[in-house]
């Protein structure tokens, strides 16, 4: 009823061409954006900050970037915790060894490194396909791990090989408190989300779907694949490596090797599975699936004053998280953008399915 | 307890006790952060069940002189990011966190950045990082009895003994097989230092997380026959390396953990390959002493114990049961300057733990007659101590096989200055002046 199109007429193509082209959508994406950058920081409790929404949203942009490879390239990387720690581990050099060099600059600056080391370890896949593509990405993962760990010029000769940075500040603001924090990556994502929505729907995002779908018809039809799959590369792991690098600045403060660890790549490709292959959305789905989700069930026995040891609760939650993915994975193998999209159409023809 | 010699308070926490209500009103909140699950687990559930049984005990007793203990657990898994979520979770409960004990070297390192904002005190009893012994810097974190370099040194003290002097040591080779984590690498500046003092070589060979596989590590010290073996496990790691060490050839007699590599679950599955095997003992050994009697009686007894009874007495649960010993006696110093039997707040606590006095008299009416030696901490010096003994396992229990030794601070003590002042710098602190120190 309320979520019908009739009479919302494309007359030019820009109105044709826009990103949300039904009214309701853009209404409910307006009052979302508000919600979360006025009502939220006015309403929220500091935990849900610090705990639940920051690194929410940071994991949700690293799996934005890991979307754009995977679901959109069709390139499986088990990469990712690696450039999410070259991001991390970049910014922080640029900030320590340049003086008085802006936040934005230094987590720009994470980035390109972590889309120079993204392209390198993308090389491989102009040959290598599918599953072999991502044992060959695992490399990228150990040498990573290996080098944060014993090349003591990235870490500036910490003799624990932790670093952390303070301080922060965007533009003469201080980002120190949770809501300062959650306001700057919320910024951050959305305007990552933006340019990457733009890019799939652009020339570059469909060639990249075409590499997908089959990357010989491509290239038949004029497509590169070198061009196509290393762009997606690099743009993943750009983004990938912004959010590595505000996982460690604004998330943690303070990290180490095993902050970005295998554990950690495969989290964020459960996160697109989850959420859904190619789809932008989905990224936050997953996102939300898989860092919110184990959190409200670990806390669910102390809300509802049930008295429970702590180890059976963490048992219950691995439990219980297992059964739920199983779950989702049985009920729409495309993931929750899926069953987001299916209740958008049976919406639109609601209350008169014919 | 001290209560005992003090009428008036047990009158008060007696009142408390029989008043619900009022004894909701007065409440000081201990959260705990624990590992019950994950790879670590078979070491941080007793130090987690001691822990939690002394708060009870103490509460058993009646409380921090009348003020009743509350505390909650948060399952870590011994991962940073969980250690984080933890620590929001509950550092605003029950009317304010008292106190973290994060057991584990990263989360301390992650907590370290966030408690000062906070104004939350950490205690790392025995790890963390070994420059925040500097109070002058680091204001909110207490690495009480003793740090990693303290434990480095004390390991070296002892093979030069051994060797019949420290000058022996020259040309000796030295493996430390570690965690390769900021856990495992923290000892490596200190024993660098050492070995440049003494002329041994130090081979650092580095075991990634979680410690099952050694092979390559264990391949190493076949071929360049270390002397001494130090051991910078955690967890499944540490039987791995004694099993590893049989496997090898490896004399167990010339192998020495730290603190944490020398509590009876590391030794425990590899029964008697484990015989001669030696490990740090930090201000403490297994055994049952007068508090651990107390533990049973009041809290076991009652059928409140945690864990299993015969887990009592053993080195890590008494770990635990030592923490929030100190936990409970910072509060209780507090309240003697800021009001007896009020709820302390984190500064006044943390005044509290700079200013430590446990002397003997105190620590024996504490039950803690054996288990530990005094410690008295300052603004400056957030440590307190410096001792540890070598104990070592027979096969079926630990046993001392040494006598104290103190860390040499003439070494400890500029490299914490230099480390202190390199975090300051970083960090754009300035150092704590005097009259700060009396807040």
């Amino acid at each position: 009823m309320l979520y019908r199109e009739n009479g919302q007429f494309k007359t030019t193509y820009a109105r044709d061409q826009q990103v949300f082209p039904i009214l309701q959508d853009r209404i409910g994406i307006a009052l979302l954006l508000l919600v979360a950058f006025v009502a939220v920081p006015l309403l929220a409790p500091e935990y849900l900050f610090r705990a639940i929404l920051i690194p929410f949203l940071i994991l949700a942009l690293a799996a934005l970037g890991l979307n754009i490879l995977v679901g959109y390239c069709g390139q499986i990387s088990l990469g990712t915790g690696a450039f999410m720690a070259v991001g991390a581990y970049a910014a922080y050099n640029f900030q320590v060894r340049i003086e008085g060099l802006p936040l934005v600059l230094a987590l720009l600056g994470g980035g390109l490194c972590a889309t120079i080391v993204g392209v390198l370890f993308g090389i491989p896949s102009l040959r290598i396909k599918g599953l072999y593509l991502a044992v060959a990405t695992l490399a990228a993962q150990f040498f990573v791990d290996w080098a944060f760990l014993r090349v003591s010029w990235f870490t500036n000769d910490s003799a624990s090989g932790s670093v952390s940075v303070s301080g922060l500040q965007v533009f003469g603001m201080p980002i120190e408190t949770p809501e300062q924090k959650y306001l700057f990556c919320l910024a951050i994502v959305v305007i990552f989300a933006v340019l990457a929505k733009n890019l799939v729907r652009g020339a570059i995002g469909r060639e990249w779907m075409a590499i997908r779908d089959m990357d010989v018809a491509a290239s038949v039809i004029g497509i590169q694949p070198m061009y196509a799959k290393l762009s997606a590369f690099a743009v993943s792991s750009f983004i990938v490596g912004v959010a590595g690098a505000l996982w460690g600045f604004v998330h943690l403060g303070s990290w180490e090797p095993a902050a970005f660890s295998i554990d950690r790549s495969f989290q964020l490709l459960f996160m697109v599975i989850i959420g859904g292959l190619g789809s932008i959305m989905g990224s936050f789905f997953g996102a939300a699936f898989i860092v919110v989700l184990p959190i409200v069930l670990d806390n669910a026995p102390y809300w509802f004053g049930i008295p429970i040891d702590t180890a059976l609760a963490a048992h219950l939650t691995f439990m219980v998280f297992g059964t739920l993915i199983v779950f989702f994975l049985i009920v729409e193998p495309h993931g929750l953008a899926r069953l987001w999209s299916i209740g958008k159409e049976k919406l639109r023809i609601w209350p008169f399915p014919h | 307890m001290k209560l005992k010699f003090l009428p008036v308070a047990a009158a008060l926490a007696a009142a408390v006790i029989s008043t619900a209500a009022f004894a909701q009103a007065k409440e000081q909140f201990f959260p705990v952060l624990v590992y019950r699950t994950g790879a670590y687990a078979p070491n941080g559930v007793p130090w987690a069940n001691g822990y939690v049984d002394y708060l009870k005990l103490v509460n058993a007793q009646g409380g921090i002189n009348g003020v009743k203990i509350t505390y909650e657990e948060c399952e870590t898994g011994y991962a940073t990011d969980k250690g984080v979520e933890c620590y929001e979770r509950l550092k605003g409960k029950g009317g304010g966190a008292t106190v973290f004990q994060p057991l584990s070297t990263g989360i301390t390192f992650a907590l370290t950045e966030k408690a000062p904002g906070d104004k939350i005190p950490l205690i790392t009893a025995g790890y963390g990082r070994s420059e925040s012994q500097d109070g002058l810097v680091f204001k909110w974190n207490f690495p009480l009895l003793g740090t990693y370099w303290v434990a480095a040194d004390v390991l070296v003290q002892h093979v030069g003994k051994r060797e019949g002097g420290l000058d022996k040591l020259k040309g000796k080779k030295i493996a430390l097989v570690y965690h390769d984590s900021p856990y495992g690498k923290e000892p490596i500046p200190l024993l660098q230092e050492r070995a440049k003092m003494h002329g041994f070589e130090l081979i650092t060979i580095p075991v990634a997380h979680p410690g099952i596989e050694q092979k390559a590590a264990w391949l190493q010290i076949r071929q360049s026959r270390p002397d001494y073996v130090f051991l910078w496990g955690w967890g499944v790691m540490n039987s791995t390396a004694l099993k590893e060490a049989i496997a090898t050839g490896y004399p167990r007699e010339k192998m020495y953990g730290v603190w944490w590599a020398g509590a009876e679950p590391d030794v425990k599955d590899v029964g008697d390959g484990a015989k001669g095997y030696n490990a740090l003992a930090l201000q403490h050994g297994a055994g049952i002493a007068k508090v651990h009697q107390d533990i049973l009686k009041l809290v076991h007894d009652k059928g409140q114990g945690t864990g299993p009874r015969d887990e009592v007495g053993q080195v890590l649960y008494t770990r635990g049961v030592i923490s929030a010993m100190l936990a409970v006696e910072g509060v209780r110093r507090a309240q003697e300057r800021f009001g007896r039997g009020k709820i302390m707040n984190g500064d006044q606590v943390r005044w509290g733990f700079e200013n430590l006095a446990l002397d003997q008299k105190k620590l024996d009416a504490l039950g803690f007659a054996g288990v530990m030696r005094p410690v008295s901490t300052s603004c400056a010096d957030h440590m307190g101590a410096a001792y540890a003994r070598i104990q070592t396992w027979d096969g079926t229990k630990w046993n001392f096989s040494s006598d104290w030794y103190e860390a040499d601070s003439q070494i400890i003590k500029p490299m914490v200055k230099s480390a202190a002042e390199k975090y300051a710098a970083e960090k754009k602190l300035t150092r704590r002046t005097p009259e700060d120190c009396q807040s």
